[in-house]
């Protein structure tokens, strides 16, 4: 039996059940590694009490035979979902001190089917981000390194805290979401999984929200089963998120050994990008011979729309963002710095609560959506995502899954494209489609580059069809066979 | 009917046209379970969504797009099966989220008339431009603290609807019939309750001035006038203030005016109070609004009969006046009243006892005719006694006053007071026999030819009988013996 902190959630599921490792072990195991990799950053808020009692409970239930899907697997919680009690600040230092009085559906869902608390996971501030540098509780370091070298590395964001800790082997498995990559670029950037699905498929209810339109709850783990299981719980109909989608949930575990065998797989050309690093486009090329070898045939299809996915998203994000984060005032939760009038409370409190990064989005937002340049800007971009859901929706005609690369790069050292907002923004140029079109992702890692860097492959599925997207990415898992660990993680 | 103001330069036309705000009727709010009673303590009726916590969500409340609906269906509008909410952005104490939801380009309903009952019988129709749904802010209470605000938040998120009517109206008298108009076919609906005072209906007046045949002038907004009186004051005082500024060489600014009660008259707002662009766009929490147009038209199948409808019956059946029946159907409850008064008795006299007699008072006793201290049963029992000779109609009002002091009714009134008419010829013949004796001269007169004092003998031989003798037989009795 492996260490319990190098289980997977499978492997440990069955070691519970047989009775080989008790919940209160694989807690305790991973309340060590969390103690341990502290100088991650990795964590805002650990709950250590809560999950021994909660560890001891489940395996009380585990010993009459019975306890969910989940039943005492230790997980963490990305700090933008809001968990009953427990601080919830969202990266942001506007969320001083809010203890919400409610539990996030998909947090529920999870401590339903019987899963433990760790604690809270850093991220960028309010989910903005692609570096977990805009998070007001610090840099989260990515625990791996280059090779033979020892700056810090960024684990990616906004999830930075989520993936740092699930490749760390702090947590077995987290939540996390993705408005424009924020589980797959993490994802990739730490040799971890995650999967976006598609919009509609989990609640947003009790997420603190940042693009509304975009914004998805899913989960990082190791392995594409690990997150087949905890999506399984995650998902489902919510009748208080009037976008989550009314549809039964399919069994994802069944569908993670399918094979691909006859499945059609859309290489778009225009995800070649020039200029971007010949071990990304190597990647690619392997991950197509891979799956060529396991019987999927490889189809070049056109998304025309492509370029153009940054520059909108970087609209309608903003736009949404504007006016989800007015309601940190001051008024009712969280910080507040005083002033002699309303306004002048609502400005100190914003202009102390707001990190740089928050900043320039709301004013974007602001901006595209004044009068005068709400045409030019938020209705054209909305127009021109339309175009690019069509440009999906045409290959998938002819195609059941699309493989891209997850990143344009490898993880990059804390402190790099800070001063250059644009190239930060780049990175998300292979995830914001699927957040545009609403459709699900997922990054698995191929492979390691010339640094020893993991590097990962995106596969986008059709709308609710998450089934083939965990086929696909199980098959680039089986054949990348992808067993690297971060330095001192053996 | 175009009323004009006099100005010094000539005849000036006022153009008006109304926002009205009206509280749905509904025991949850538009995106919450939490609760709407009016009157209740202050952030006890809030949910998290209301209160704008992070991660909440709204959900539309289905009873609330229903009440829309039939709220467009009642005043003639098309109801559009997919219609859009939006968020329209402002900082305020009040507003918890930041935003209101609200339906901006694409409401629930487009289109409709309200018809105006005018005094002369006539009507005058007034178009509806559109009705949307939207979220109520919550109350900022200025005067609990020397130097902070306090917040309510119990209507944050209260369902309303947005009326808004085309310039059509020209005059303040036009303007507060259509808002009576208007309260009618709510409260017939029951979508909302029309209360001013609790502010479940709040009124915007927009009005310009232009002189006859010129396109629409510069308008004003006045803000939340709370009363029909209030908003016919604020037209008459916008409208005489426009004149005069443009009649003294200025321009009009289009700008945002309050209403102050006490002075009767209008004040622009500080410009900081209405400086906003609200920055609309679609929510992204809500779907598009899809209605099904079988429930539509199951809606409509259900209306109850309108005010409008309503008065045309009772045009048609009773005979009425189209001014009485307009009066009468204003108020369901009045109308019900006067249904069950007129049923089976002469239509033209129910009228005219309940819009005379009970409303007088009624109007008098400062009491709704829910609480009305004479029933329909028994004014309908009062009236039998009239028609079928019993009393007349000079002695049943008095019968009336009892009714209203003692609650009795009308038969046992007359019995106590023995106020039977009197028919019998033998009695009313001696009493005139009576009266003519003493009044030799007046006889003389009378048969001269000064017909007109046929009334003094009437009034006489009345007031010998103590007001019982039935005036058809004293009438035609006296004439036969004065004429000798």
């Amino acid at each position: 039996m492996a260490a319990p902190t190098h289980m997977t959630i499978a492997e440990a599921r069955k070691a519970l059940k047989a009775k080989k490792i008790s919940s209160a072990e694989l807690t305790d195991a991973h309340l060590k590694a969390m103690e341990q990799t502290r100088g991650l950053n990795a964590f805002v808020t650990e709950t250590p009490e809560r999950a021994k009692a909660d560890a001891k409970r489940a395996d009380v239930v585990l010993a009459k035979g019975e306890g969910g899907p989940l039943e005492g697997i230790p997980l963490g919680i990305k700090d933008l979902f809001c968990t009953e009690g427990v601080l919830t600040t969202a990266g942001s230092h506007i969320l001083d001190g809010f203890k919400p009085p409610y539990e996030s559906t998909v947090s529920a869902k999870l401590w339903q089917a019987g899963a433990i608390m760790l604690g809270k996971l850093n991220m960028d501030e309010f989910a903005m981000g692609s570096s977990n540098m805009t998070s007001y509780h610090g840099a989260v370091k990515n625990p791996w390194r280059r090779k033979g070298a020892n700056s810090d590395l960024v684990p990616g964001g906004s999830s930075g805290g989520s993936a740092a800790a699930v490749a760390a082997r702090s947590v077995m498995g987290a939540t996390a979401t993705d408005t424009g990559g924020s589980i797959r670029q993490p994802a990739a950037f730490t040799g971890t999984v995650g999967i976006k699905p598609t919009y509609g498929r989990c609640s947003r209810w009790g997420i603190v929200a940042f693009a509304s339109s975009l914004d998805q709850a899913g989960p990082i783990a190791r392995t594409v089963e690990d997150c087949a299981i905890m999506l399984q719980a995650m998902s489902g109909h919510d009748p208080k998120d009037s976008t989550s989608a009314d549809l039964p949930v399919p069994n994802f575990e069944a569908a993670v050994e399918r094979g691909v065998k006859g499945l059609k797989i859309g290489i778009p050309k225009e995800y070649k990008l020039d200029g971007a690093p010949k071990e990304i486009q190597d990647l690619w090329e392997q991950g197509i011979a891979w799956l060529k070898e396991a019987g999927a045939t490889p189809v070049d299809i056109t998304l025309p729309h492509t370029k153009y996915a940054l520059p909108v998203y970087y609209v309608i994000a903003p736009a949404e963002a504007s006016s989800n984060l007015a309601r940190y005032d001051g008024v009712r939760f969280g910080l507040r710095v005083p002033g002699k009038t309303l306004d002048e409370m609502y400005e100190n409190t914003r202009a102390a609560g707001f990190g740089a990064e928050v900043k320039r989005r709301i004013l974007i937002g602001t901006y595209v959506l004044s009068a005068g340049y709400y045409d030019a800007y938020y209705l054209r971009a909305q127009r021109v995502r339309s175009l690019i859901a069509r440009d999906f929706t045409e290959a998938y005609k002819q195609v059941d899954a699309i493989l891209t690369p997850a990143t344009p790069s490898a993880a990059f050292a804390i402190g790099e494209k800070m001063d250059d907002p644009i190239a930060m923004y780049l990175n998300d140029v292979f995830t914001v489609t699927a957040n545009l079109a609403g459709l699900p992702g997922i990054s698995v890692p191929g492979g390691v580059n010339a640094d020893g860097l993991p590097l990962g492959l995106q596969v986008i599925g059709k709308a609710f069809d998450e089934e083939t997207v965990f086929a696909v990415g199980r098959a680039l898992e089986k054949a990348a066979n992808f067993t690297a660990l971060p330095e001192g993680m053996a | 009917m175009t009323a004009l103001i006099k100005g010094q330069t000539g005849e000036w036309e006022v153009v008006i046209g109304l926002e009205i705000h009206a509280q749905v009727i509904s025991k949850a709010k538009l995106f919450s379970a939490a609760a709407t009673a009016f009157g209740a303590e202050p952030n006890t009726q809030v949910s998290y969504v209301d209160a704008g916590f992070p991660g909440m969500l709204p959900v539309i409340n289905r009873f609330c797009v229903e009440q829309a609906i039939k709220t467009g269906l009642g005043i003639d509008g098309k109801v559009n099966e997919i219609s859009v909410f939006d968020r329209k952005n402002y900082f305020y104490a009040d507003l918890p989220q930041g935003y209101q939801i609200s339906q901006y380009q694409q409401p629930i309903v487009s289109g409709g008339t309200v018809i105006l009952d005018m005094k002369d019988g006539s009507t005058r129709k007034i178009g509806v431009t559109r009705l949307h749904l939207e979220q109520d802010a919550g109350k900022s209470l200025h005067d609990q603290h020397p130097s902070q605000s306090y917040i309510d938040l119990n209507r944050s998120g209260v369902a309303l609807m947005e009326i808004v009517s085309e310039p059509d109206m020209r005059t303040a008298e036009e303007a507060g019939l259509y808002i009576k108009k208007l309260r009618s076919i709510l409260r017939y609906l029951g979508t909302c309750d029309g209360n001013m005072e609790e502010g479940s209906l709040r009124c915007d007046c927009n009005v310009s001035v232009r002189k006859p045949g010129q396109p629409f002038g510069t308008r004003t907004e006045t803000k939340n006038v709370n009363s029909v009186r209030y908003v016919m004051q604020a037209i008459e005082y916008e409208a005489r203030r426009q004149i005069e500024v443009i009649e003294g060489g200025d321009e009009i600014k289009q700008e945002t005016r309050l209403f102050d009660p006490g002075k009767g008259t209008t004040r622009p707002m500080r410009s900081k109070e209405h400086a906003h662009d609200y920055r609309y766009f679609p929510d992204p929490d809500l779907l598009p609004l899809e209605l099904d147009p079988k429930w539509i038209s199951d809606l409509k199948k259900v209306l109850p009969e309108l005010p409008d409808a309503r008065k045309t019956r009772y045009v048609a059946d009773y005979k009425l006046s189209p001014y009485d029946a307009g009066v009468l159907v204003a108020e369901q409850e009045t109308a019900q009243f006067y249904e069950t008064v007129a049923k089976g008795r002469d239509a033209k006299l129910a009228s005219n006892w309940v819009t005379t007699e009970l409303f007088g008072v009624l109007n008098r006793t400062n009491k709704a005719i829910q609480d009305s201290p004479v029933s329909a049963k028994a004014l309908g029992g009062l009236i039998d006694l009239i028609s079928d000779g019993t009393i007349s109609g000079r002695i049943a009002k008095e019968v009336f006053e009892a009714m209203v002091e003692t609650g009795k009714d009308a038969a046992a009134i007359v019995e106590e007071k023995g106020l039977r008419q009197v028919s019998d010829t033998g009695a009313i013949e001696k009493a005139i026999d009576e009266v003519m004796a003493k009044n030799q001269d007046k006889v003389a007169e009378y048969r001269s030819g000064k017909e007109k004092l046929l009334g003094f003998f009437v009034g006489q031989t009345m007031k010998a009988t103590g007001g019982k003798a039935n005036p058809g037989v004293l009438n035609e009795l006296l004439k036969k013996k004065l004429a000798g």
